[in-house]
């Protein structure tokens, strides 16, 4: 009943909101997120990660096909859901300096989100996942689309139809899984975790999977709609897609694909780590030509969820829990950098690193969150990066000596980009473009202060989400390996 | 078997009303004779199997979930016809009569259990069809495809009767229950070659109602030539007739020889899909997009065909409903928007008429947006379930190549919808004051809120048969 009302609870907020008008939708919505979070720490408070699936509710949705609306939450979703919970109430607050037309529909849209969000983490029914993870698509296509930048009809034409296209390989493989189910079949994914499947179907599930995951993440060579949706997104939008929206690709590979089809996995399994691998290096070496700040965050994005997919399909308990405690840390750190950049971006009307430099003079406090953020991305030791980024190398190292070695390089590259985006528009001589720049305002600092409050939390004490975690991810590889 | 009955009374009733000097209960009066029959349609409801007219007529919850359908289908378009007001030369009563004769035809094709009864009931349709799409009579669109139309239906309607000749020959009777008793015995002893041959021209025929490639060639001008309350009723009530009667003969007769037809069905629809979707993305008339996205609403239905399995009967009531719906709510805001805007004097059935809907009339600009998802089958709309239901009964009969097929066709399909959504939230346009009646207004919330509810709980309709 409590993960029905995490996922009911945005919908409602995002209603009242949409009614009360735009004047005081700012204040109805970040009420509503703050509820939820409230509501999603009390189940973690509630919750026992030895338990296994908790919470459950189930609905007969469908009865005479077996489908039911099914929601529960263990470990590894109550960690996305309690990440979505932290997220969105700061991304409503982020945006209180500005005012945005129609602001009504803005901030419900983010609350729709937010609640299809939540909906693919708790979802215990195959196609009840589906249609969550089809169904966040839309208000993020309407606040790219309706808020976004210059280009944003094409691009995020584009990004939609890119999505949708790999789910619905994954909805013909869901189709045939419950097929394959036995009786009168049904759609709990936990029954296709039985399934006996030959190898030959397993590959084409796989495949099936891998490219709709692939495409929402992204990976390698499916990243092409990404920056350019990233860069023409008003930032809320950037923030809900990179921080909370990837992740919904992430959680697809370790609850799906990697339960459901271990054989798949056993064939293909290389050729997927040498993609991720390779958009790891190939998503840091664009990233360090980059000018655009913005632009260069999503490059730096999608390098890092190539090293999270690496982790994941290198199936091992430290590539696994490297990969969620990581999807926590890129979270905090990616919405957190997102948002100094949309900050620098209001003040000097630019994102160029050309045009940039000596803000630390006028704004040291910025500058102390923006170097904490990225250190936090950079992957330093007492940092969140770090935890994760070590479970994942070490996973793929594991997994394969070279492939980690390469991987390997992403430290070294993620710290060549993230230094030089700091050097280049905090340090300097001051240009023309900064001349007034105002420091942090208060709700600003609301905003950076939990987020760097998380940063050290995971990078200190990381065993807090560890442990929440690790028996569903215990309980999963013994599938892996059925 | 009231609704038949019903409707030609009621039909020559309209016709008389049209004497009268108040064209003003008209259209309360169709409206009216409209609800009668889809009330009395359900009085036979879990009452069947019932057989009437010598055996000819079937009356099973499956013949009346398709009638219902399409009367209320017929409702909802009667409904938003507003009574021909604005249109000094036109004939509401003969509209309205040809309407309600037609959906006998419909009716007749949906419960046929003899090859008579579904030609009779074609033919019925069709004749209507044919006078109404020309009923425009200034307008040289219209006559074209009043005329193209009528060509070709007659050649179709030809074939069609060839091919119920050739099953006589093979068969010795026009008997759906004796047909399939030959096809189940002797058929599978000795093999007839003139069975399959009237089979397949039998199939042609209807195959060219239902628009289906590569029979589809009169589609897309006949969509456009037509007035545009009579394009909905074409796609809507022919489409689902068309269907009904193709899964009953299938279904009834020929299951038999499954393995002769199905590949024949199969290849046909990919044909259909990709002839629809492709010829869609080079449109920029709604009204002809809508015309090919109807082409490719055939292709899924007739995947469903294809398969054959135990949710074929579901998928096809269920996508026949979300497909009539969404495409109601979609010529109607067309009808709505191409009034306001012309071009060049015509109707402006452009993408661009629709630029700067939502800020003009947010109301219009939501009912489309939602009538688009659905058909472009998004989640949380009936007309993802219709596309679910449909690829599950492929798999079901373990065919897995069609629904991917289908699945890259749909994704295309998203491409043309969302022009329309694009159009009328983020571009900026001039379109006047839209007043929208409340009868109007009505239908349209109808037909969104169900499109929704059933997207939500698609349980209310699935397995009511």
């Amino acid at each position: 009943m409590l993960t029905l009302l995490l996922i009911l609870l945005p919908i409602v907020a995002g209603v009242i909101t949409l009614v009360v008008g735009a004047n005081s939708a700012k204040q109805v919505a970040l009420i509503g997120a703050l509820a939820e979070l409230g509501l999603a720490l009390f189940v973690w408070s509630q919750f026992d990660p030895a338990a296994g699936v908790q919470f459950a509710f189930k609905y007969n949705w469908l009865a005479s096909a077996g489908i039911s609306f099914g929601a529960g939450l263990d470990g590894i979703s109550l960690l996305l859901v309690l990440l979505t919970a932290f997220l969105t109430p700061l991304i409503i607050l982020s945006t209180f300096g500005h005012t945005y037309k129609n602001g009504s529909a803005f901030y419900s849209l983010i609350l729709f989100m937010s609640a299809a969000l939540v909906g693919v983490f708790a979802a215990t029914d195959a196609f009840v996942f589906y249609l969550f993870f089809e169904a966040a698509l839309i208000p993020i296509y309407f606040l790219a689309a309706v808020w976004g930048g210059e280009n944003r009809l094409k691009i995020t034409f584009k990004f939609f139809i890119y999505t949708m296209f790999g789910s619905l390989f994954m909805l013909v493989a869901l189709i045939y899984l419950y097929y394959q189910t036995p009786g009168t079949h049904t759609s709990d994914i936990t029954a296709f975790y039985q399934l006996q499947l030959s190898a030959k179907s397993q590959g084409f599930v796989f495949w099936a999977f891998f490219v709709a995951f692939a495409i929402k993440m992204p990976l390698f060579p499916f990243h092409t709609w990404q920056p350019d949706t990233y860069t023409e997104s008003p930032t809320p939008a950037t923030m809900l897609l990179s921080g909370i929206m990837l992740k919904m690709g992430v959680y697809g590979l370790i609850r799906l694909l990697l339960p459901i089809v271990p054989l798949g996995l056993q064939t293909y399994g290389m050729l997927a780590v040498i993609l991720s691998v390779i958009g790891i290096i190939y998503g840091s070496i664009i990233a360090i030509q980059q000018r655009d700040m913005k632009r260069l965050i999503a490059y730096s994005s999608f390098a890092h969820v190539g090293l999270m997919a690496a982790g994941v399909f290198a199936a091992s308990t430290n590539g696994l829990q490297g990969a969620i405690i990581q999807m926590l840390a890129h979270g905090i750190n990616v919405v957190g950098l997102f948002f100094v950049i949309d900050i620098i971006l209001e003040r000097t009307k630019t994102r160029n690193l050309d045009q940039l430099g000596g803000i630390t003079q006028m704004a040291p406090q910025l500058s102390v969150y923006f170097m904490i953020l990225l250190l936090g991305s950079v992957a330093l030791p007492l940092t969140n990066g770090f935890v994760g980024e070590f479970l994942l190398l070490s996973s793929v190292f594991a997994f394969n000596g070279w492939l980690g070695a390469i991987a390997g390089l992403t430290i070294i590259l993620g710290s060549v980009y993230m230094l030089r985006l700091f050097q280049m528009s905090m340090f300097g001589s001051r240009s023309k473009w900064v001349e007034g720049f105002q420091d942090l305002t208060f709700s600003e600092k609301a905003v950076l202060l939990p987020l760097v409050i998380m940063v050290f939390w995971i990078g200190i004490y990381p065993n807090t989400f560890l442990t929440i975690s690790e028996p569903a991810v215990s309980h999963l590889l013994q599938l892996v390996a059925k | 078997m009231y609704p038949i009955v019903l409707l030609s009374v009621l039909g020559i009733v309209t016709l008389f009303l049209g004497f009268s000097k108040s064209k003003n209960i008209l259209l309360p009066a169709v409206l009216l004779f409209l609800a009668i029959a889809l009330a009395t349609n359900f009085f036979e409801w879990n009452k069947g199997p019932l057989l009437y007219f010598y055996d000819m007529f079937r009356v099973d919850n499956l013949t009346l979930a398709f009638n219902g359908i399409v009367l209320a289908s017929a409702f909802m378009i009667v409904a938003i016809s507003g009574g021909f007001q604005d249109n000094a030369e036109a004939e509401p009563a003969e509209y309205y009569a040809l309407m309600l004769f037609s959906l006998v035809g419909a009716i007749m094709m949906i419960g046929f259990e003899h090859m008579i009864m579904l030609f009779i009931g074609v033919e019925i349709l069709s004749i209507a069809m044919y006078v109404l799409t020309g009923s425009n009579k200034r307008n040289l669109r219209s006559n074209e495809a009043a005329l193209k139309y009528f060509l070709m239906g007659a050649f179709a309607s030809g074939i069609m009767l060839f091919g119920i000749t050739l099953l006589y020959g093979a068969t010795g009777s026009f008997d759906l229950n004796a047909i399939q008793a030959y096809v189940s015995t002797t058929q599978q002893a000795v093999p007839s070659y003139l069975l399959y041959a009237g089979l397949l021209l039998l199939m042609i025929g209807m195959l060219f109602k239902v628009s289906a490639a590569p029979f589809h060639f009169w589609t897309p001008d006949v969509y456009e030539g037509a007035p545009t309350i009579f394009t909905t009723f074409m796609s809507t009530i022919v489409k689902t007739a068309g269907f009904a009667a193709l899964y009953r003969l299938l279904s009834h007769s020929f299951t038999g020889v499954y393995d002769f037809w199905w590949i024949v069905v199969a290849v046909i629809a990919i044909l259909t899909l990709m002839v629809g979707n492709i010829g869609a993305t080079t449109q920029n008339s709604f009204k002809r997009m809508m015309a090919y996205s109807g082409i490719s609403h055939a292709g899924y239905l007739l995947i469903a065909l294809t398969a054959l399995s135990k949710p074929t009967q579901n998928a096809i009531v269920f996508y026949s409903v979300a497909y009539s719906l969404s495409t109601i709510v979609a010529f109607g805001v067309l009808m709505l928007v191409s009034k306001e805007k012309t071009l060049d004097g015509q109707p402006d059935e452009r993408y661009d008429a629709f630029n700067g809907l939502a800020k003009q009339n947010p109301f219009l600009a939501f009912v489309m947006t939602v009538a688009m998802l659905s058909l472009a089958g998004i989640p949380l709309t009936a007309g993802f379930w219709g596309k679910f239901f449909v690829f599950s009964s492929a798999a079901d009969r373990g065919i897995i190549w069609v629904p991917a097929i289908a699945v890259l066709m749909s994704t295309v399909g998203i491409y043309y919808y969302f022009r329309v959504i694009i159009a009328s939230y983020l571009k900026e346009g001039d379109l006047g004051e839209i007043r929208v009646a409340p009868f109007y207004k009505i239908v349209l919330i109808l037909a969104t809120v169900l499109t929704i509810l059933f997207g939500l709980a698609p349980g209310l309709l699935e397995g009511l048969i």
